[in-house]
């Protein structure tokens, strides 16, 4: 078993291993029978997937009606590799003219070409894009591990095989909206205003795509401006594809341009996945226009721990809930509730299993934390661990080391926490859990909803009456039940609550691109 | 029946349409009739307005009909509460019993179809006949969603067929406490056509009025207190929009609004304030007008999307193992 974390020598392909002490945690002795700070002397050889497989341009333009344009004022960003601070390219950065350009391309698609489609042929072409997806999947998990820092295993494993199987189950609806709604007429909205976060930069694009194009609708999208990179392979995808030009249409900048897209006139339906904050912002600024809006926002998940709960797949699932992704996921497990009886046992089996936890290159194949997306996340996440530490929570972090440059940040572990310190309200988006006991299921209940959030929950035990009765007292839009962190494009998810509205994935997500109308 | 035969709560004024009712002798002098005082419904009780104001109601001509209640802020809070601490109790019910409850609102209806006739023609200035119709159309739009009520989860949930080994399904449950302003030319079909969705799954309710035709809906309140529906779960505030509005949308314990009755250069303003607590939002379907809608026309006014409007889907996975 590899105890270590990996020493990366940022932007070098010929590290040689490196022998990194790992103490123990204080206090108790740990699985490996090892007393206090006595260092695990196993050394990890570095497993760095190649980059040969992608190709980054030094600079892209905006994807519009299928052309590739500078921004009108000729203006561009940076984006950097968050796990080197290397820059990666120079990126378009749309001003407002861009913005209506775009609308305009769209709109013209969805009129003039998309919108009259039969579905079957829509199909088709959806049907194409999960193939392409599929065919270049390797290129897309390099890519994006690198421009959002994500470990290489998660963007293989998880992010990309899922965008591919959310083209591929939405595809099969294209041909399919008569039946979906039974006593309607399924219409197009028109044109979608989409804009996405950096967590999942091509997860997110593929649920926002995959259902408006079945549905009928052309896209803009907005990816976030750490992480637009795979946005724009996926547009030159598009174009491998044989898409019709202005179908899809990427553009690309801060934040005011995300807003000035969701706001435009001719913009029909607005998805946004993202910040509380910045999705009240959008719902205040398109207050009154009358478009559809869906929002997937926060969260400050509760996994909930019982006393008979299976307790070596809990702390895993705790891991994953948590650790995921480097803790930059909306559902996140962030706030641990284990039941008082099975505290004290539970938290030395966590913090064994913290000791194991690789943080380090996100393109070594065998890390499981990898960079923080941005400077300014890091910051947050560092000011709100400070604020736990300052309000009286205990900090528990295990000793691994952290590569010299880039945005690293140890997987973190409080205890002792109260329910009203600002680690145990605030989203963090970062590595670092929370815990909380309770006594009574009655307890945990009130615990877990204590929070304007809504969006997921776990539950561990193994009495299924119990399960069945925590599921139904969640207010939490998707409940892991002796699980944590699974997606898939036929299971609807969003939050109740603060975490937004509106679902994606499955026949919800597809309504959220439909106008319903009388046969 | 002649809905101008009996409105009993209603001020009779000279040269209003009410007047025009014969008086009734008795044992030779003129029976003074016993005119009802329209009151708040809030929390299953009856209270006047804690600010003690009422404000005059008139038909559609300006003969004076009756004082409604002008409820407050205070009111409007008051009925927030209610409505809260009824919602979890409501939510929990199953589904057909929610189902007989809403099906008794529509008995109860029925033994009053008289007085509601008689209340919405003065009400909003119809025929004895067109609120005869008006009339029926509520009731049986009550037992329309009665039905709805144990098959909402079969339409709208599902099993889904993830690409793993986990059982893993979606439910739908009420959102929790919508607020509802209610359509302003429809004073008891479009009230019930937007309350009835709303209630059937399991929500609780603060019904802002008509404004302008108000005492419709305090009749349903007295119907409802003595119905099956536990207090709480539907509050009825009459008063002005312009003050009561803005505090429901902006109220942090509202999860939902259904803004059909808001004018509509009030409508950015609301869903501004709405957003603080990021509310859902049920909109009237673009180029519909209040005024000109059809309620009586059933493909149009009652839909299952309506009731869809405050679920939250709820997605549960479990693993498959031994």
């Amino acid at each position: 078993m590899a105890v270590m974390a990996t020493e990366t020598k940022p932007g070098a392909t010929d590290r040689a291993p490196v022998r990194t002490p790992v103490t123990t945690r204080a206090g108790a002795p740990n699985s490996w029978g090892l007393g206090d700070g006595q260092a695990i002397p196993w050394e990890y050889s570095p497993a760095p997937e190649s980059r040969e497989i992608v190709t980054i341009r030094d600079r892209y333009g905006l994807m519009i009606g299928g052309k590739e344009l500078a921004a009108s004022d000729g203006s561009t960003f940076t984006t950097v590799n968050p796990a080197t601070e290397e820059p990666l390219a120079e990126i378009a950065r749309a001003t407002e003219a861009d913005v209506d350009t775009a609308v305009r391309a769209a709109r013209q698609a969805q009129s003039k070409v998309w919108g009259k489609l039969p579905g079957r042929e829509r199909a088709k072409y959806l049907f194409r894009i999960a193939r392409l997806l599929q065919e270049r999947s390797r290129e897309f998990a390099v890519l994006e591990s690198m421009d959002s820092g994500k470990p290489i295993k998660e963007s293989r494993d998880v992010d990309v095989p899922l965008a591919a199987a959310h083209f591929w189950y939405y595809a099969g609806w294209a041909d399919k909206l008569d039946y979906a709604f039974p006593g309607r007429v399924a219409r197009p909205l028109g044109v979608a205003a989409q804009v996405i976060p950096w967590n999942f930069p091509l997860l997110m694009l593929a649920w926002k795509i995959a259902p408006a194009l079945a549905a009928g609708n052309t896209v803009v999208l907005k990816p976030a401006s750490t992480t637009p990179l795979s946005a724009l392979l996926f547009a030159e995808l598009c174009r491998q594809a044989d898409l019709p030009p202005g179908v899809v249409n990427i553009i690309t900048g801060p934040g005011e341009i995300g807003m000035a897209l969701v706001t435009h006139p001719d913009v029909d339906k607005v998805a946004f996945t993202g910040s509380t904050v910045v999705g009240r912002k959008i719902a205040q600024g398109i207050a009154g226009q009358g478009k559809a809006l869906t929002l997937e926002l926060g969260g400050k998940a509760a996994n909930i721990v019982f006393d008979d709960a299976p307790l070596d797949q809990a702390v895993e699932g705790i891991v994953n809930g948590i650790y995921f992704n480097q803790g930059e996921v909306c559902c996140a497990g962030s706030r641990l509730l284990v039941q008082e009886s099975i505290a004290d046992h539970h938290i030395a089996k966590l913090k064994d299993r913290l000791a194991t936890i690789r943080v380090g290159d996100p393109l070594d194949k065998n890390t499981d934390v990898g960079a923080i997306n941005s400077r300014a996340q890091l910051e947050k996440i560092t000011e709100l661990v400070a604020a736990g530490v300052a309000e009286g929570a205990e900090l528990y972090q295990p000793a691994c080391e952290l590569p010299e440059r880039g945005f690293f940040f140890r997987p973190t572990l409080f205890t002792n926490v109260a329910q009203s310190y600002r680690i145990a309200r605030e989203e963090i988006f970062g590595p670092v859990l929370s815990t909380i006991t309770f006594r009574t299921p009655e307890e945990a209940i009130e615990k877990a909803n204590n929070t304007p959030y809504g969006l997921s929950a776990g539950i561990w035990t193994d009495k299924g009456s119990r399960i069945l009765m925590m599921v139904k007292r969640m207010k939490a839009g998707v409940v892991w039940a002796n699980t944590f962190n699974k997606f898939d494009p036929t299971s609807p998810f969003g939050g109740y609550k603060e975490s937004g509205y509106g679902r994606e994935g499955g026949l919800p997500g597809l309504q959220a691109y439909l106008r319903l109308e009388d046969r | 029946m002649d809905a101008k035969a009996a409105c009993p709560g209603c001020r009779r004024t000279s040269g209003s349409r009410i007047a025009e009712v014969p008086s009734v002798r008795l044992g030779g002098t003129e029976r003074i009739d016993v005119r009802k005082t329209y009151k708040l419904y809030i929390g299953g009780a009856f209270p006047r307005s804690e600010s003690g104001r009422t404000y005059l109601v008139t038909d559609p001509k300006g003969a004076e009909l009756a004082n409604a209640s002008r409820a407050s802020r205070k009111d409007l809070r008051d009925a927030v509460r209610a409505a809260r601490k009824a919602f979890e109790p409501w939510a929990a019910r199953t589904a057909m019993n929610r189902g007989q409850v809403l099906y008794r609102v529509a008995e109860l209806m029925e033994g009053r179809r008289d007085q509601f006739v008689a209340e919405v023609a003065a009400a909003e200035g119809l025929s004895g006949r067109r609120a005869t119709t008006i009339v029926d159309h509520a009731i049986d739009r009550w037992v329309w969603y009665a039905g709805w009520a144990d098959k909402i989860a079969q339409v709208l949930g599902s099993a889904n067929p993830v690409a793993a080994p986990y059982f893993n399904f979606t439910i739908p449950e009420a959102t929790g406490v919508v607020g509802l302003v209610a359509p302003e030319a429809s004073s008891l079909l479009g009230l019930v056509s937007r309350l009835a969705p709303a209630l059937v799954s399991g929500n609780a309710v603060v019904v802002v009025t008509s404004e302008s035709r108000p005492l419709p809906a305090v009749t349903l309140g007295e119907v409802l207190a003595t119905s099956d529906v536990p207090g709480g779960v539907i509050n009825l505030l009459t008063g002005l929009k312009r003050e009561l509005v803005p505090v429901l949308a902006g109220h942090v314990d509202v999860d939902a609004l259904d803004t059909w009755g808001v004018a509509a250069e009030q409508q950015a303003e609301v869903e501004i304030v709405a957003a603080e607590s990021i509310k859902r939002i049920a909109r009237k379907p673009r180029g519909i007008s209040d005024a000109a809608f059809d309620w009586a026309d059933d493909r149009a006014a009652q839909r299952p999307e309506w009731i869809a409007a405050f679920l939250e889907m709820k997605t549960v996975w479990h693993p498959i193992g031994a």
